[in-house]
C-alpha cells in the first residue's frame, strides 16, 4: 500500500532522514520510536504526502507521490487515517462534526449520523462530550478524538503521532485494542510514539515490529522492548 | 458538465458540506453591502440605458416622419398661399404627404404656452403645413428656394434635422447605460474575488485540515463558492428591490415631462432588473471560483 524506498528528506543543506525503505502491507503493524526530532512526524508525512521526498520514491497505493495531483493526494487521503500530532480540528464544529470530517468531505455524509460515529464516539470515551466544540477539549480528549476522526472511514492505513501522549493508561489500552482490532481486520498500522509500555502491551496480542530512527536512518528496534 | 449545472449544483449545496467553512469574517457584510450597492447602481444604469432607447427611438421616429412648412399672410390671403404650398409639394420628388394642420390641432399645439381656450382667429398666427417624407427624402435646399420664388411668406421649417444629433446624443447615452452596467458588473466581480481571497487567507487552518482529511481542491473551492454567490444573490436582490423603489418613487412621465422625468421602466420593462441579481450571482459565482483555485494553488 505504501512502499518507501531509499527515500530521503532534508531542508536547508541538511538531512533528516535518509535511505528509508518500508513496505507497509496490508496487515502490517509497525511501532515508530526514537528521540524527539529524529524524524517521526516527517516520516509519517511521507507516508501521506504532506511532504515529498528529496530522493528516493515514496509509492503511496501505487502511485508515485512525486507525481501525484492535489486530487490523487486527496482520494489517497481518504484511504488514510491519520493522527496527527498536534490534532488540529475545525474549532467552529462540534466534536462529532469534527469526528466525521472525513465522512463530510469525502460525500459521505449522511452516514455522519448513523450508528457507527455514535458507537465509535462512545468507544472513545466523548459520547458525554459529543456536541462540545474543540477548544472546550483537554489535551486527552483532543487525541482521542484525532483517533476516532482516523478510524471513521474504516480506512486502509492507519498513521498515528504519539496517538495516546496525554492519555491515561487505562483508555491508551482501550485505543490501542481499536487499532488492534482494525489491523487484524487487514488493515496497516502504523504509530509513532515514545511509550515503550504501550509497544510492549500490543506486542503481547500482534506481531508488531518496532522500528527505531536513529541518525536519520531506519533501524529494527533491539530485543530490549 | 454544463456551466449552469454547476452554478445549480453550488446554489443547491449540502447543508453538511456547507458547515466546514466558518461563517465569521468581515468578507461576509462587505460582499452583501457591496452587491446590494451595486446592484442599485445597476437599476438606475439600466433604467437609464432603456429610457434613453426609447428617448432616440421617439426622436428617429419623429425625424423619419416629418418636417414643417410655416405660412405667414394676411388672413384674406391665407387660403391661397396654403393651396399654393400644397401644390407645390404635391410636385416635389420626395414627398410622400403633405397637408395643412386644422385650426384645432394649431390650438393643441400653442396650448401647453398659452393655456386652453386660445382665440386662434383674433391672432396673427401662421398656419401649418405638415410635410411626410418618402424613405428617400426630398431635396430640401431646392424645397426652400422654390417657395421663396413663388410663396414669399412660406418657411420651411425642417426643425426635425436638429434632432440627430440629440438621437446620437441618446443613442449613445444608451450604449453609455450598457457599459455601466459592465462595469459595475466588473466592479462586483473585482470586490467579490477581493472578499473571496481575504476569506480564503483568514481560514488556511480551515484548509489545511481539510486537506489533511482527504477533502479535493474543489469541495473546498465550493464551500466558498456557494456562500459567496449566495452572498452576492441576496445582497444584489436587495439593492435591485430598493433600485427600483427609488425608480418607481421618481416624479411620472407623462407627455410635457423632459429626459429626467422619463428615466424609468416601461411595461414589460420592469422585469429587466430581475437580471440583475442574476448577472450578480453568476458573476460572483466565477469570480470567487477563479479566485479560490488560484488562492488554493498557492497554498502548499
Amino acid at each position: 500500500m505504501i512502499d518507501l524506498k531509499e527515500a530521503a528528506y532534508g531542508y536547508g543543506g541538511g538531512t533528516l532522514l535518509s535511505e528509508i525503505s518500508l513496505r507497509l502491507a496490508p496487515g502490517s503493524f509497525h511501532f515508530l520510536t526514537g528521540p524527539s526530532g529524529a524524524g517521526k512526524t516527517t516520516f509519517l508525512k511521507l507516508c501521506y504526502a504532506d511532504l515529498r521526498a528529496t530522493s528516493g520514491s515514496v509509492s503511496i497505493f501505487g502511485q508515485d507521490a512525486a507525481g501525484m495531483s492535489r486530487d490523487e493526494i486527496a482520494h489517497a487521503r481518504q484511504r488514510m487515517g491519520v493522527v496527527h500530532q498536534d490534532c488540529e480540528f475545525l474549532d467552529h464544529l462540534s466534536l462529532w462534526e469534527n469526528i466525521a470530517l472525513p465522512l463530510t468531505v469525502a460525500g459521505r455524509g449522511s452516514a455522519a449520523q448513523d450508528g457507527n460515529l455514535n458507537d465509535l464516539i462512545g468507544w472513545v470515551g466523548l459520547g458525554a462530550r459529543r456536541d462540545a466544540l474543540p477548544q472546550e477539549l483537554s489535551g486527552g480528549e483532543r487525541q482521542r478524538a484525532a483517533l476516532a476522526r482516523a478510524v471513521i472511514t474504516d480506512p486502509d492505513v492507519i498513521l498515528a503521532d504519539e496517538p495516546t501522549g496525554n492519555i491515561d493508561w487505562d483508555m491508551s489500552l482501550r485505543l490501542l485494542q481499536l487499532l488492534v482490532e482494525l489491523n487484524r481486520m487487514g488493515k496497516a498500522v502504523v504509530i509513532a510514539t515514545h511509550d515503550l509500555a504501550l509497544i510492549r502491551a500490543a506486542k503481547a496480542q500482534v506481531s508488531a515490529r518496532v522500528l527505531r530512527i536513529k541518525d536519520g536512518r531506519l533501524q529494527l528496534a533491539g530485543a530490549d522492548l | 458538465m454544463s456551466a449552469l449545472s454547476r452554478i445549480l449544483d453550488v446554489l443547491q449545496g449540502d447543508a453538511q458540506a456547507d458547515r466546514v467553512v466558518p461563517r465569521r469574517g468581515h468578507s461576509v457584510q462587505l460582499t452583501l453591502f457591496t452587491s446590494a450597492a451595486m446592484a442599485f447602481l445597476a437599476v438606475f444604469a439600466m433604467a437609464l440605458s432603456l429610457a434613453s432607447g426609447r428617448l432616440a427611438d421617439r426622436w428617429s421616429d419623429a425625424l423619419a416622419r416629418s418636417s414643417t412648412i410655416r405660412i405667414s399672410a394676411p388672413p384674406i390671403e391665407m387660403d391661397a398661399q396654403v393651396w399654393a404650398v400644397l401644390g407645390i409639394l404635391e410636385q416635389t420628388p420626395g414627398v410622400d404627404s403633405a397637408r395643412a394642420l386644422t385650426e384645432d390641432e394649431q390650438r393643441a399645439l400653442l396650448e401647453p404656452w398659452f393655456g386652453p381656450d386660445l382665440p386662434l382667429e383674433d391672432l396673427p398666427v401662421p398656419r401649418l403645413v405638415e410635410v411626410i417624407e418618402t424613405p428617400q427624402g426630398y431635396d430640401a435646399e431646392g424645397l426652400r428656394q422654390r417657395l421663396a420664388a413663388e410663396v414669399p411668406g412660406a418657411v420651411l421649417d425642417d426643425h426635425t434635422r436638429w434632432r440627430r444629433p440629440l438621437v446620437q446624443a441618446a443613442s449613445r447615452l444608451r450604449t453609455l447605460g450598457w457599459v455601466s452596467m459592465l462595469l459595475i458588473l466588473g466592479s462586483t466581480a473585482a470586490m467579490v474575488t477581493l472578499a473571496a481571497q481575504s476569506a480564503l487567507a483568514a481560514n488556511r487552518q480551515v484548509i489545511r485540515v481539510l486537506r489533511l482529511v482527504g477533502a479535493r481542491d474543489v469541495y473546498i473551492a465550493r464551500a466558498f463558492v456557494r456562500r459567496f454567490t449566495l452572498r452576492a444573490l441576496s445582497g444584489a436582490a436587495a439593492g435591485t428591490v430598493l433600485g427600483m423603489i427609488a425608480i418607481a418613487l421618481l416624479p411620472g412621465s407623462g407627455q410635457q415631462a423632459g429626459f429626467l422625468t422619463g428615466l424609468s421602466f416601461s411595461g414589460g420593462e420592469w422585469l429587466w432588473p430581475i437580471l440583475v441579481p442574476l448577472l450578480s450571482a453568476i458573476t460572483a459565482f466565477w469570480a470567487t471560483r477563479a479566485a479560490a483555485f488560484r488562492t488554493l494553488r498557492s497554498m502548499p
